[in-house]
């Protein structure tokens, strides 16, 4: 199993646009995929899952934290730091 | 028992009818348990793909007239319809014999609830999305129409709002009145009203709900309220002054193409909107006097590719020609980041109606504006065309149109082309500041025409298309006729016109004001035209400026309504 933890650094934080590329990124492989919210303690969901994404109500500021496991697992981490990072596109955050 | 709901005037006249409430949500008769589960899954798949068609198909028709962020609504709607934890939900309640749409709503419901329940407004307002996906499979589950089928009988439609798609689905022959618990005068449902000439009062508010299904009501779309259970005294009298208004109406078209005199003789030109070549038509048989306002986006929106300089003139040059010689005052491009286009890349603004729109946009695309004008000089010849620049604010703005406008000119003139000879140049007036500092903008303009939704708007700094603060950008505010005054003061006297071309001087309340305010034109929607021509009639000069002065010392836009509606009577 692969991990990782982010800080959500654009406007609005895993919510709208953001929150359906990172779903749709998530989508792409095969292995299983949980993503959970640090700051509110929420337990994981799965990040294939749009309204499971939405229910964590990650927030700019918030720290998530994304476990895949399976055989695309560095990959799909991977990705998803980078669209994270990225601030999902936005520009300016 | 009867009572009185109070609300904003949106659209005159009177209307005595049954409640129809517009109503998205579907059947109360649900069957709860299902055949089998197998059966009740396909029916469920099925539903749902027409669901995702439809939603796709929605997404790429308006692409160009929503914001992205509406766009990426539809996009998370999309995937919140094939949402795999909101199908194992589904399954389980599949599993255990209920039917299919009892199962989808129940996962549906249970959704928005946990969505509803996070502190970020943000992510509540999610709920609503989640739970117009659940409509909407829900109406291809149960076999519903996509809009509530209206009754036989005419009716008053009741609605929280309408949206433009659900306007668009009633039959307006059965449409007796509109009222709504939100909105404001600029709202859809208002605009409809308007154009239907029915009457329309909005924003009444939360007690507009206690007015249940089939109740009879008296609407007075003038003073603004609806009556419920209204006696028969009250019916009666109602009755006599609905058969007087259609009367007035009759009488209003069968004399619109006479020119509109006040009762002294002064005339006032009453001119038209318009968007499109059948809306020219329809205002040159309604009787317009001229176009007042040529909104001239329809040649740009819903397009890939921006038109060609040939293509735009000769349009242009077919509008012209179905006005038959009568003046036409056309506005460049009044796009912006609220109403993008594909070709013309925006970035995304916080204050879209703050930000980079009308001439600002132009002068940052300068060839899409220099293609325009040189359509139009070419069009224009023989034709009393008059070019007009939106969303002028500063005076730098109008001395650099005005020398870009030479430029083309003397280009033309140069190719050989003729010119028109007798063009007008002039401006919208929709800042506030452009309104207080008008002199400095005289010498440049032959002109102005006062863009009272944007003017109100920026004025009361209430977004009009904000349904929580669109009642506050009320053009008959004396804020606002103060800018108007303002305007009209400053060009008296210098053989150059005012017009006003927003909803406003369609407003029959208004016409009295902004006449005695001093605007010598009023450019309406084409239908308006008839009786704004004739409420142009009964007032003389003289009565009109003693009201507009009055106007002018109220305190709010309520006091000003109340006045113009005692005058009157």
């Amino acid at each position: 199993m692969q991990q990782v933890t982010l800080t959500l650094t654009n406007a609005v934080g895993l919510h709208a646009r953001p929150a359906a590329l990172f779903v749709q990124t998530a989508a792409r492989f095969r292995s299983n995929i949980t993503v959970r919210n640090v700051t509110r303690g929420t337990p994981p969901v799965n990040a294939k899952a749009i309204l499971a994404v939405l229910t964590l109500g990650a927030e700019h500021g918030h720290v998530i934290e994304i476990a895949a496991e399976g055989p695309d697992e560095a990959d799909a981490i991977a990705a998803l730091k980078a669209l994270v990072e990225s601030r999902f596109g936005e520009d300016g955050g | 028992m009867s009572c009185r709901l109070r609300g904003l005037p949106a659209s005159p006249g009177i209307a005595i009818g049954p409640i129809w409430w517009f109503r998205r949500a579907l059947p109360a008769a649900m069957r709860t348990r299902g055949e089998d589960a197998a059966a009740e899954r396909m029916r469920l798949q099925a539903a749902q793909e027409r669901a995702a068609a439809e939603l796709a198909a929605l997404r790429a028709a308006q692409r160009d007239r929503l914001s992205p962020e509406e766009l990426a609504i539809f996009e998370a709607q999309e995937l919140m319809l094939r949402d795999p934890e909101l199908m194992a939900t589904v399954e389980a309640e599949l599993a255990a014999g209920a039917s299919a749409e009892a199962a989808w709503m129940k996962a549906v419901e249970a959704f928005a609830a946990q969505l509803m329940a996070l502190p970020d407004p943000y992510f509540q307002a999610r709920a609503a999305d989640v739970r117009d996906v659940g409509n909407r499979v829900l109406r291809h589950l149960v076999g519903g129409l996509e809009a509530p089928a209206m009754p036989d009988e005419p009716v008053v439609v009741a609605a929280d709002d309408l949206l433009p798609s659900e306007t668009v689905s009633l039959d307006p022959r059965r449409v007796l009145a509109f009222v709504t618990e939100g909105g404001g005068p600029t709202a859809h449902a208002a605009i409809l009203a308007r154009r239907l000439g029915v009457p329309a009062v909005v924003a009444i508010g939360p007690d507009l709900r206690t007015i249940p299904e089939g109740a009879r009501v008296l609407v007075d779309g003038e003073a603004g309220w609806v009556e419920v259970e209204p006696g028969s005294e009250a019916v009666r009298q109602a009755q006599a002054r609905r058969a007087v208004w259609l009367q007035e109406r009759a009488h209003a078209e069968a004399v619109a193409h006479e020119p509109a005199r006040t009762r002294d003789g002064v005339q006032i030109e009453v001119a038209a909107n318009v968007g499109s070549m059948e809306d020219a038509r329809e205002a040159f048989q309604k009787g317009a006097d001229s176009i007042g306002l040529l909104r001239t986006e329809f040649l740009y929106l819903g397009r890939a590719a921006a038109p060609t300089e040939e293509e735009e003139s000769a349009i242009y040059r077919a509008l012209l020609e179905a006005m038959g010689g009568k003046p036409v005052v056309v506005r460049t491009l009044d796009v912006g980041g609220d109403k993008p286009l594909p070709y013309l890349p925006m970035p995304p603004e916080a204050n879209p109606f703050l930000g980079v729109r009308g001439v600002r946009l132009s002068r940052q695309h300068p060839d899409l504006l220099r293609q325009q004008l040189r359509a139009l000089l070419r069009a224009g010849v023989g034709f009393p065309l008059r070019i007009m620049f939106p969303m002028v604010s500063t005076v730098e703005e109008i001395r650099w149109l005005r020398a870009f406008l030479e430029e083309v000119r003397s280009a033309l003139a140069a190719e050989g082309f003729p010119l028109p000879p007798d063009l007008q140049v002039g401006m919208m007036v929709e800042v506030p500041a452009a309104a207080l500092l008008t002199e400095h903008f005289l010498p440049w303009v032959d002109f102005f025409s006062i863009g009272t939704n944007d003017l109100a708007q920026y004025t009361l700094a209430a977004d009009r298309t904000n349904p929580a603060v669109a009642g506050l950008a009320d053009g008959l505010h004396p804020a606002v006729l103060r800018l108007i005054r303002h305007v009209t003061a400053a060009t008296e006297g210098t053989g150059k016109w005012v017009g006003v071309c927003g909803e406003l001087a369609g407003d029959l309340l208004a016409v009295p004001v902004l006449i005695g305010l001093g605007v010598q034109e009023l450019s309406v929607n084409p239908v308006r035209v008839p009786e704004v021509k004739a409420t142009v009639r009964r007032w003389s000069m003289a009565e009109a400026r003693a009201l507009a002065e009055e106007a002018l010392r109220q305190a709010d836009a309520a006091a000003v309504r109340s006045l113009v509606a005692e005058a009157r009577s």
